[in-house]
């Protein structure tokens, strides 16, 4: 693989870093003591969680009827939620499969972190559904296994199931990727480590020796799973959208919902990178790593998937009035000048309005800027789920079963809990792992470094050094 | 994998570039190389090291086929001969409501076939405790391993005279 990279393009890794330097910044973080501002933002996750976990006992021990749904609107907080984690669950994937088809090597400053991030937000999003059976401790009926019940099978036509083996799969597959691009990583830090620290990382990396015949086997493998995860993770929020689409409820019952799911899964999942990556450079010193064309790149992607949504929900109104069907015309009405018009326009701004601001390469490349747009496409993006759902159930066929729904303490509670578990396990993440792949860095190193003669470009390689003595 | 003990001398390059060079004047001299360990994959290998093309491809295929064929038949039985059920006036075998399932599955055995199949032939797995030549090899230096078993005095010194010549920052002997 020769690409030829031109001599003015910034390299992907600065600072003019050699071999061992990397990996000095790559796994220290995980050999010092945490500093200040991890150990809060930790321990504000942990108790975000322990109120989590408090109201999940709470739905528990009193049932759902702790939440506020009611006859109408039978899918509300829990499955907003739900689809809002696995959307965020899609940039990790994204990042390491599609873009390492792609051939863009910009990926391996902020993969690890998206991988580990995919991982933690689909944990999340499983919580939801597992949740919402009421008794999960029957969960496992879910799955199709000999039972003595008939044997009575689980219904293979129907969405949410597609939903549970695309989930389950995607879950398993990003935990396969990810873990064995952890493994050499590991062992650079077992290498470095002493005592009982040495017998973990020794026991986690699985003996690597970085032997040439398993470097090549293992970048086979890296490469054919990002292969056959590029379909996956595109499956994945497609079969999400199928839990709405194969409805036949107005509003829900439409063809664009597929591709519009995966824009705006990509869209959020690349928003909450970023919220990520801002926090991450900064508080373990990795600006050199995950440098601002890094963060100009993600938000490209940003701006191209946010208009892609956009259009999307300009696409939908069109449509519903084009149809001529009343019953579709006035749940795109409702949506807009409905009881929930709030959330429309939170959804609106958020994700149509907000990324555009991302055409000014000076906003693009700010710190700042980046930090308030990505919480601002969270925000939205969560807005859109919820105004998918609640809103489109609120007013139904029935003119007397309309109702309102607003969340209880109860799910409110869970979802700040899902806040927490997310951010505890990236913390703990982050500080037992290298949060940059230290292998990947270290083999672009060179190839986008040597060549540069910009400004800040390190003197002139000696290549003496390099020929060969006969 | 024998458990017999094995000498091994090996040199510590500070480049990549030094380590190909080196490989190459291996191969001139018809070296027997037991192995090259490098921090991270080093481009260009495979050929000098004549190492044939991994075949995990072959597996990743076979392992999907195998879930594909898993998720139609389990699907299709299941529907038409062991729990008939009608579901919306569809018909038992309903093809197309099969595929998103067909289709999670061939992915799912494919990939822990293939990672599976992975860690196994490396010999790598949990708790796993290959012997490890020098710490540094996984941060910044790149190895050429000889094995010296049965070798008399004067070719391990040949041996080591090409590795210092050859541009190596470090020369050991190791017994593994």
């Amino acid at each position: 693989m020769s690409v030829s990279v031109s001599r003015i393009r910034e390299p992907l890794v600065l600072g003019n870093k050699d071999y061992h330097q990397i990996t000095e910044d790559l796994v220290g973080p995980t050999e010092k003591a945490p500093n200040t501002m991890w150990i809060v933002a930790f321990m504000v996750s942990v108790s975000l969680f322990a109120w989590g976990i408090f109201s999940l006992i709470w739905t528990f021990w009193f049932g759902i009827g702790t939440w506020n749904l009611n006859r109408t609107i039978g899918w509300g907080y829990d499955i907003t939620n739900f689809v809002w984690w696995i959307g965020i669950g899609h940039a990790g994937t994204l990042i390491s499969a599609i873009l390492l088809l792609f051939r863009q090597n910009w990926r391996n400053g902020v993969n690890r972190a998206a991988e580990a991030m995919t991982i933690f937000a689909v944990m999340c999003a499983g919580l939801f559904p597992a949740t919402h059976t009421g008794r999960p401790w029957f969960d496992f009926f879910m799955f199709p296994y000999p039972n003595t019940r008939g044997p009575l099978w689980v219904n293979f036509n129907s969405p949410l199931l597609w939903d549970l083996f695309a989930i389950s799969t995607y879950f398993t597959v990003s935990l396969l990727f990810w873990y064995t691009g952890l493994v050499p990583d590991f062992a650079s830090v077992r290498d470095r480590a002493k005592g009982i620290r040495k017998k973990i990382y020794s026991f986690v990396s699985m003996g690597w020796t970085g032997s040439a015949k398993h470097w090549q086997r293992h970048e086979y493998l890296s490469l054919i799973l990002a292969g056959i995860a590029t379909p996956l993770v595109l499956s994945v929020h497609t079969i999400v959208s199928f839990d709405f689409a194969t409805a036949v409820v107005p509003g829900w019952h439409t063809t664009i919902f597929p591709p519009y799911f995966v824009a705006g899964a990509i869209f959020s999942g690349f928003a909450m990178v970023q919220t990520l990556m801002v926090i991450t450079r900064k508080c373990f010193s990795l600006e050199e790593y995950i440098t601002i064309n890094h963060i100009e790149s993600m938000n490209k992607v940003i701006l191209l998937t946010g208009t892609m949504v956009g259009s999307a929900y300009l696409i939908e109104l069109f449509v519903s009035w084009y149809s001529g069907y009343i019953y579709e015309q006035f749940a795109f009405y409702n949506r807009v000048f409905g009881p929930y018009y709030w959330a429309y326009i939170g959804m609106m701004g958020c994700n149509l309005l907000s990324p555009q601001v991302f055409w000014s390469k000076k906003i693009r490349r700010s710190v700042f800027w980046t930090f308030l747009m990505s919480i601002f496409v969270n925000i939205g993006m969560w807005f859109e789920r919820f105004v998918i759902i609640a809103t489109t159930l609120a007013k139904d066929f029935l003119p007397s079963s309309w109702s309102y729904y607003w969340p209880s303490w109860v799910e409110i509670g869970i979802y700040l809990g899902t806040i927490g578990l997310f951010f505890t396990l990236y913390l703990v993440f982050a500080r037992v792992a290298p949060v940059v792949a230290i292998a990947e860095v270290k083999a672009i190193l060179k190839k986008y470094g040597d060549q540069y003669l910009g400004p800040k470009a390190k003197p002139q390689h000696d290549h003496s050094a390099t020929e060969p003595v006969h | 994998m024998k458990s017999q003990h094995k000498e091994v001398l090996f040199g510590l390059y500070n480049d990549e570039e030094e380590l190909k060079s080196a490989l190459r004047g291996a191969n001139e001299q018809h070296l027997d190389i037991m192995d090259v360990y490098t921090p991270f994959p080093v481009h260009g290998m495979d050929s000098l090291l004549n190492l044939k093309e991994s075949r995990l491809h072959v597996v990743g295929f076979l392992f999907g086929m195998l879930g594909t064929l898993t998720a139609l038949i389990a699907m299709s039985w299941i529907f038409t001969s062991d729990w008939p059920t009608i579901f919306g006036g569809k018909p038992y075998f309903s093809l197309p409501s099969f595929v998103p399932i067909i289709f999670e599955m061939t992915v799912l055995f494919s990939a822990i076939g293939m990672t599976v199949v992975f860690y196994i032939v490396c010999g790598l797995g949990f708790g796993v405790n290959n012997p490890i030549l020098d710490d540094r090899i996984t941060d910044d230096k790149f190895c050429l391993a000889f094995q010296t078993n049965d070798m008399k005095e004067s070719a391990v010194k040949s041996l080591k005279g090409f590795l210092k010549k050859t541009g190596a920052a470090e020369v050991h002997s190791k017994v593994i």
